[in-house]
């Protein structure tokens, strides 16, 4: 267990609302294992961004444990366990890509030198060198993600959360960002845990994928990928892939969530 | 800013105002010109009784010719030691303006700060905030001066600090909207970094607020002004332009009220437009995409 980057038991959390309580996460069993590539899908509703929230720290759970690096989300999140990619790039708009990949590193004390070298070591590893000088509006969408990812990479924390990164971008340019995040991942042996809306971008991405279905939120189906680790976008096309595609939407389906 | 195709325009809508104003100029003095003509026992023309209409001594309105000439001789001619000169009036007011404004813009965004930092600040100032502002200044602005006179306070203090009592309240309101203007993504990014309160302030709340700030510091140098004209008011008009609104009034010396009117206006048009070049500086500073530009 403790090798685990993430282990959740029993896992739950109800937000009290004026209509009632909404029991976002209820009974959520889960780990992911170092190295892991997990993405979690299902419909909106279905708890996938709250339980990457409770990960990071940003929502309290108020029933089960969770453990993140063997110890509660908040001694993680102090210690700097994760970079969180959120879904829009969220940069700030007075602060050019240089500064805002390097906000994470002046707020953790990383010395003026330091924090030159791991901006341009992750401004290469995302493709973005070349830019450091640019505000985030002369950038185009997918740039403004990939920097956004270079933030959360800069001060190498081991476990990076997106929550739907790509979600408001042209199928084009996921594809490409898909195909980048990949090489990264591999490059950088990081765990990542995605949450998505997308079965393709799941199954293309991932060693494993959380089904997940809402009211109550709970996870209805865990599938291992057998595809390669090495996956062009080709593979998309092939017979493996839309065999565990075709798994993901039954999952999806089994929690009646289009009934509604 | 984009100046081309205003100026027309611009000039278009002084030139009717002018119109209209040297028309109630020849409308407003006419009656004291056609009493005067009966009491001689003369008939008088209309083209007498319009150049007379605007040469006045004491107009019920004077004409704008007649406050430009006013205002030359008592800025441009005058050596600014005099008490006379409106520059030397005009300073008066101005450095009242300028300490109030200061004080009131420190004192709004600490307001600011801590009431967007404090649940009890922010439950229990903001009432006062308002409540402060709708007590007329008018009243208010003796007693400060009375109060501050005993204590052994006067000159130009207790001015600035009826120019702060008005000028506060908008860098309060704005600050506070401003400060918390970040969306909840922001702040979670600092909340995932464990950024300490000082932190998330300093990089991300006070940056974000600079836009409300200015629009604030906008309105609030502009009444800081009226503020130091209302705290000159019941000094016994010893000088400042307030003093010069009120002695002009004593002696029905219209043409003298009219033109210190005319330099405060100006005065705070000029104090305006720095502010509003501040603010264009600032955001410039802070790499924003310039009107037009894509990327």
């Amino acid at each position: 267990m403790s090798q685990d980057v993430v282990s959740a038991n029993g896992l739950s959390l109800t937000f009290e609302t004026n209509d009632g309580p909404v029991h976002a996460l209820s009974g959520v069993d889960l780990s992911v294992a170092k190295g892991e590539f997990v993405s979690f899908i299902g419909p909106s509703g279905c708890g996938k961004t709250t339980f990457l929230r409770v990960i990071a720290d940003l929502e309290k759970p108020t029933g089960g444990e969770i453990r993140v690096n063997g110890v509660d989300p908040e001694a993680a999140r102090k210690s700097r366990a994760y970079g969180y990619v959120f879904q829009a790039a969220s940069l700030y708009p007075w602060r050019t890509i240089e500064r805002n990949v390097g906000l994470p590193l002046e707020i953790m004390g990383y010395s003026a030198e330091e924090t030159q070298q791991r901006i341009a070591r992750t401004l290469d590893l995302v493709n973005l060198s070349g830019f450091e000088k640019k505000y985030p509006w002369q950038l185009s969408g997918g740039m403004q993600q990939r920097a956004s990812i270079a933030r959360a990479l800069a001060f190498d924390a081991d476990l990076l959360l997106m929550d739907e990164p790509f979600g408001a971008l042209d199928e084009i340019v996921r594809d490409h960002l898909n195909e980048q995040l990949l090489q990264l991942w591999d490059k950088t042996n990081k765990t990542i845990c995605f949450v998505t809306h997308s079965i393709p971008e799941a199954v293309y991405l991932s060693t494993k994928i959380v089904v997940m279905s809402p009211r109550p939120g709970r996870v209805s189906d865990v599938i291992e990928s057998t595809l390669p680790k090495e996956r062009p976008l080709e593979i998309r096309e092939s017979a493996e892939f839309l065999k565990i595609a075709h798994r993901v939407r039954e999952g999806l389906r089994a929690g009646h969530s289009y009934d509604e | 800013m984009n100046s081309r195709g205003k100026t027309i325009p611009v000039l278009t809508v002084i030139s009717v105002i002018v119109v209209i104003w040297y028309a109630c100029v020849v409308w407003m003095n006419a009656p004291f010109e056609y009493d005067r003509a009966e009491r001689a026992g003369k008939e008088i023309g209309f083209s007498q009784l319009v150049s007379n209409t605007m040469n006045q001594e004491r107009p019920v309105l004077p004409a704008a010719h007649q406050i430009v000439e006013e205002m030359y001789k008592t800025i441009v001619l005058k050596k600014i030691t005099s008490k006379r000169s409106l520059i030397y009036h005009g300073w008066i007011t101005l450095s009242a303006t300028l300490l109030g404004f200061v004080i009131g813009t420190l004192l709004g965004v600490l307001l600011a700060v801590g009431i967007v930092h404090n649940r009890a600040m922010d439950k229990s100032v903001m009432p006062w905030v308002i409540a402060s502002q709708t007590i007329p200044i008018l009243a208010i602005a003796p007693m400060i001066i009375v109060v501050l006179n005993a204590v052994g306070l006067s000159g130009l203090l207790p001015k600035a600090l009826i120019s702060t009592y008005l000028s506060f309240f908008p860098v309060v309101v704005g600050m506070v909207k401003g400060l918390r203007s970040p969306d909840q993504a922001q702040l979670d990014l600092m909340h995932t970094y464990s950024a300490s309160t000082w932190q998330t302030f300093w990089k991300l709340r006070w940056p974000s607020s600079m836009p409300y700030l200015f629009t604030s510091l906008k309105i609030a140098i502009a009444i800081s002004l009226v503020g130091a004209i209302v705290g000159e008011l019941p000094t016994g008009a010893v000088a400042g332009l307030g003093a010069r609104l009120l002695a002009g009034s004593y002696y029905g010396q219209t043409i003298q009220i009219w033109s210190a009117l005319f330099t405060a206006a100006i005065l705070a048009a000029v104090l305006v437009m720095i502010v509003g070049l501040a603010h264009a500086y600032v955001l410039k500073r802070m790499g924003q995409k310039p009107d037009g530009a894509t990327a």
